[in-house]
């Protein structure tokens, strides 16, 4: 049987990002908890973004995710991170199956601006509501992990997200080379033929929209545990639109990407904020410009380039 | 015989213009239907309204006797009408043989599978068998976006007919096709079809095509049929001559 080097390279990765719980420094565990917790967001975009859709509103789903762990575990005292999975993944599932019967109808500029229009209602709810902290948010408390209780919190959540993060990589990368994964490029590219081979394109499109919703949910879940604090900001049409720029920076040819380009974009923008206090976003913009004039199809497309010279390579 | 596809006054207005008015008619299974009219006479409304992508602004619409006049493009599919397009409507990024997966696969179920591969051994074996009775076996990994436009059309009409439908509908199989490519490309449809043993109707506008191929012809003018017989009965009616194929004709005969 043929050995699927994606997979392999996804638990090897996972091998050596959970030896890094003992191996990193502090500050680069948090790093890849971020990295992770937001390349798990920028991946529902992607999901998205092949069959066509691009959203200025998952993050929406990031401050969902992100809230239901803040309030179950400050309002209603959970302190098992299970539970907060669970309600999640529920919670982003009803929002988005509701939202999505509409949202499933509007293609380009106009699911984009719709998507950021939900993110935006949120953000102006959570902002207008003293009972969860107006615009300062508040704290998520420490939790057990399926029973156990790390010494240090960060350690629990760094495992988790590793974990949870190489589970979801995993199932999407099944996920593409599925009929769905498939039709996803079908329905971009011509919505009246997968009509006509009898699939309908609307119920397919709310379906990546609820799996994408679910998966940004997570991603907020995570980032709500590594920070220990989640603010309203996170449905901010800002923050959206940071997961967009990363979407671009990775690339949608491959799972990694997506994970590869929030790496990258937390490395430029800590540096540009230490080295260019003033300026960093200019940088931030410099960086996209250059992405998009010479990499149009992300970072990835590098390591896609070198894997077809290969072959050529060996011709010679 | 049974038909089994029936349009009772059907019409179709698009503001002040009739695209289609009246139209009633009965195809029974196994025909060869040519349908010929000059441009905007209503043969694409026709097949339009018939494969659900346009609903008609009165009449009906039967297959063997069932009503389906508001089904969705997607529903008319499944019951067993497919059809082709004018312009190739193919997913240009995939090879030919994963726009056939994707076919056989959609046909498999309305439903499709998240995480089971495309890929699946059953699945290229029914794709590769449609390429062979296509004749493009050539083209299997080539990606659609880089193809002839003869091959474009071969691909578009088998993957119309990958969930093997009762009725196929094409819109003018050769436009956009050389002249020296038309009839070796009709012929493989059409042997292909007659394998299938689907009833077909196909739209053209080239009446040597119509009158090789076509066991029964209906022509269109302003909307209506002129003429609905055999193709010598119907090529040589006066309306039809006048209205639809007489330059052709004498085309023809200047030639000979």
């Amino acid at each position: 049987m043929a050995t699927d080097r994606t997979l392999l390279g996804l638990t090897l990765a996972l091998a050596a990002l959970l030896l890094g719980v003992v191996v990193f420094p502090q500050w680069l565990t948090f790093l890849v908890m971020m990295s992770l917790a937001r390349g798990l967001v920028v991946l529902g975009i992607v999901l998205q973004m092949r069959a066509g859709l691009v959203s200025f509103g998952q993050g929406l789903y990031y401050c969902i995710g992100g809230y239901t762990a803040a309030m179950l575990g400050s309002l209603y005292g959970v302190r098992e991170v299970a539970v907060l999975i669970v309600a999640a993944i529920l919670v982003s599932t009803l929002v988005a199956l509701v939202l999505g019967t509409l949202l499933s109808r509007y293609r380009d500029i106009f699911f984009a601006m719709l998507s950021m229009a939900f993110s935006m209602i949120l953000y102006g709810l959570l902002v207008k509501s003293p009972a969860l902290g107006s615009t300062d948010g508040f704290n998520v408390p420490a939790m057990t992990f399926f029973g156990w209780k790390p010494e240090a919190q960060s350690t629990g959540v760094y495992i988790l997200t590793c974990v949870l993060a190489f589970l979801i990589a995993a199932a999407y990368h099944r996920y593409q080379k599925s009929p769905a994964g498939y039709l996803a490029g079908a329905i971009r590219e011509n919505e009246i033929r997968v009509e006509y081979l009898g699939s309908s394109a609307q119920s397919l499109l709310h379906c990546k929209y609820v799996i994408a919703s679910v998966i940004s949910a997570v991603g907020g879940l995570l980032s709500a545990l590594a920070t220990g604090h989640v603010d309203p900001e996170m449905a901010y049409w800002t923050t959206s639109g940071e997961f967009v720029f990363i979407a671009i920076l990775g690339g949608t040819g491959h799972v990694a990407a997506p994970f590869i380009g929030s790496t990258l974009f937390s490395l430029v923008r800590t540096y540009a904020y230490q080295f260019f206090p003033y300026t960093w976003q200019m940088i931030l913009g410099l960086v996209l410009l250059l992405i998009i004039v010479f990499l149009p199809r992300g970072l990835w497309s590098l390591v896609q380039r070198a894997n077809s010279e290969k072959p050529r390579a060996a011709d010679r | 015989m049974q038909p089994i596809v029936r349009t009772e006054q059907l019409c179709r207005n698009f503001g002040a213009v009739v695209a289609a008015d009246n139209i009633t008619v009965a195809i029974s299974p196994g025909e060869v239907v040519g349908v010929i009219g000059a441009n905007g006479a209503g043969k694409t409304t026709f097949v339009n309204m018939v494969t659900g992508y346009l609903k008609p602004s009165a009449g009906k619409i039967y297959f063997r006797d069932r009503d389906i006049t508001r089904l969705k493009p997607r529903q008319v599919m499944r019951i067993g009408i497919c059809r082709s397009f004018q312009i190739a409507q193919l997913f240009p990024e995939l090879s030919v043989l994963d726009n056939l997966l994707v076919a056989v696969s959609s046909s498999d179920s309305a439903w499709p599978h998240f995480l089971k591969p495309l890929k699946s051994p059953a699945r290229i074996a029914a794709a590769e068998q449609v390429l062979a009775d296509y004749r493009i076996e050539g083209f299997r990994d080539t990606v659609v976006a880089t193809l002839p436009q003869g091959v474009r059309k071969l691909v578009d009409i088998a993957m119309a007919m990958v969930s093997r439908p009762a009725v196929l509908l094409l819109d003018e199989p050769t436009s956009g096709v050389s002249v020296e490519e038309k009839f070796a490309m009709l012929d493989t449809i059409m042997a292909a079809l007659r394998g299938a043993g689907a009833t077909t109707l196909f739209v053209e506008h080239d009446i040597e095509i119509v009158e090789r191929y076509a066991t029964r012809v209906l022509a269109f003018y302003d909307g209506r049929i002129i003429a609905d017989a055999d193709p010598e009965t119907a090529l040589n009616d006066a309306d039809v001559r006048r209205y639809v194929v007489g330059s052709q004709i004498h085309r023809r005969q200047v030639r000979e």
